[in-house]
């Protein structure tokens, strides 16, 4: 494309494929410790 | 709002809120969006609107490849999930918990959420009898879970350091016998580390998190003893002894607050890695806005600015290969959490709890003495199912505002205690929060993708 350059093409949408497991880590956003942001955490189920 | 758009460090950055997708547009394009209305593209009203700044041929060009991507489900696109967590009966279960070893501290820093340590209530530290029965209550709760996470946490933690210990010894025989992963972090003022201590907290904890405000003259105003004086002097030197005994694969934070004393946080964030320090975060102050530390609404513009700052030299350094990561900078654009994740919130009071020196249980160490929000106690060993299923239910689904919000998936809703606090209500999120949340994520993406570029 000319115009467009895509940097990421939507692993949002692909990760509805991976088995939602839930072991990666808590993510807590408050200013007490370090507060992350869930985008912050790695997956457990690459 | 199914798209975002904006400019920073030369770049155009356009957001697919809900397949992920980040493209980097040229002015046509970006310009040509704003005539795009949902998916809805109409190449005469955009000729019209246009045709003053670009030649007809080139707005065509623009359009063919918006249309493109909305073909290739990468603009404009519905949101798939919803049905998914409606549908979503699973049982949640604790995988993740906040150890209140010691509702006490030795500091009386200016803006400490917990009131000098003890949460509002009396000054305490935690039994190892409570300690313990707090690891069984979460090996029990885990279900099929084999990752917990242990947050050893204060007031100061290392005023307890024996029964911190004695925890985690018991943690890592339990957590064998029942085959789970058990990671540790500590939270601790610095002050009290040695030699032992530090030796001892390396050698078991996968996380270590060190508390330092940034410039001396910030951390000395704010983060004081009891009798009004500074620290930075004292902790400085112990907090870089304990990273540098942070081999690889092992964890640290340097971290501060920010607070209206130091809008300029820039420079400590700047002052920290001058240090030396590589994982660096200073995070916003949450208080009321009658407290002379808060955070305003009329300061998002001065602190907006940093973080640009922040954006451009961390670009800059990078290139010349001494850069550091700053905590809410890091997103990993094409990895990450899943969707899943990224849609039930952060866990408090269903995948995540507090426990208190005398084993009560809250959703959070941010709801610690909040009586209504009381969970249950180590000794009952289970927890209150309606709390628990109030708590699981306030995702961004049941957040209108979040659903109104491009970031939803990258901030997943917000602080669940931030929005009790503010609006008595879990679901409605804290207002400057989110803006500066929004900014972070912006920044955070034109850093990875100005590195791409490379």
């Amino acid at each position: 494309m000319k115009h467009i350059r895509t940097i990421n093409s939507g692993a949002l949408k692909a990760s509805i494929n991976k088995p939602g497991c839930k072991e990666c880590a808590n993510s807590c956003q408050s200013a007490c410790k370090t507060s992350a942001t869930v985008a912050n955490l790695a997956c457990e189920n690459k | 709002m199914k798209i975002h758009k904006y400019k920073q460090c030369d770049l155009n950055v356009v957001i697919d809120v809900n397949s992920g997708a980040i493209h980097i547009v040229d002015d046509i394009v970006y310009d040509i969006l704003d005539f795009v209305d949902d998916n809805q593209v109409n190449e005469e009203i955009i000729i019209k609107g246009l045709g003053f700044k670009y030649s007809k041929e080139a707005i065509n060009e623009g359009i063919k490849e918006i249309k493109t991507l909305i073909e290739e489900k990468m603009l404009f696109t519905d949101d798939p999930y919803k049905e998914m967590i409606a549908n979503d009966k699973s049982k949640s279960f604790i995988k993740a918990m906040c150890l209140n070893i010691a509702h006490d501290c030795n500091l009386r820093c200016k803006y400490c959420f917990a009131d000098e340590g003890d949460y509002h209530g009396t000054k305490q530290l935690m039994s190892f009898e409570v300690g313990k029965k707090a690891i069984d209550f979460v090996i029990k709760n885990s279900g099929p879970r084999k990752n917990i996470e242990v947050d050893l946490f204060g007031g100061e933690p290392l005023m307890n350091f024996e029964v911190v210990k004695q925890i985690m010894e018991y943690a890592k025989e339990e957590g064998k016998i029942h085959n789970k992963n058990i990671r540790f972090t500590i939270t601790t003022n610095a002050t009290l580390l040695n030699d032992e201590n530090m030796e001892y907290i390396n050698e078991n904890m996968g996380n270590v998190v060190l508390s330092i405000d940034g410039r001396k003259s910030v951390t000395d105003k704010i983060r004081v003893r009891r009798d009004g004086s500074g620290i930075h002097d004292i902790i400085l030197p112990k907090i870089k002894k304990m990273v540098s005994m942070r081999n690889e694969g092992k964890q640290y934070y340097v971290r501060g607050t920010f607070t209206r004393e130091n809008l300029d946080f820039y420079e400590d964030v700047m002052a920290l890695a001058e240090e030396g320090f590589k994982e660096i975060s200073i995070e916003p102050v949450v208080l009321d806005d009658d407290h002379p530390l808060s955070l305003r609404k009329e300061d998002l513009g001065v602190i907006f600015e940093q973080y640009d700052k922040l954006t451009e030299e961390m670009i800059k350094r990078e290139k010349q290969g001494r850069g550091f990561k700053f905590y809410h900078f890091n997103i990993d654009l094409n990895g990450g959490p899943c969707v899943y994740k990224r849609i039930s919130g952060c866990g408090a009071g269903h995948e995540y709890v507090a426990v208190t020196p005398e084993g009560d249980i809250y959703p959070c160490h941010q709801f610690v003495g909040k009586e209504e929000f009381k969970l249950g106690t180590v000794f009952q060993g289970e927890i209150d199912k309606e709390l628990e299923n109030q708590f699981k239910n306030g995702h961004i689904y049941n957040k209108p505002k979040c659903m109104d919000c491009w970031a939803r998936f990258y901030c997943s809703g917000g602080c669940q205690a931030n929005n009790y606090n503010f609006n008595k209500d879990i679901h409605i999120p804290y207002e400057v929060g989110c803006e500066m949340m929004k900014k972070r994520v912006e920044c955070a993406i034109v850093l990875k993708a100005k590195l791409m570029e490379e």
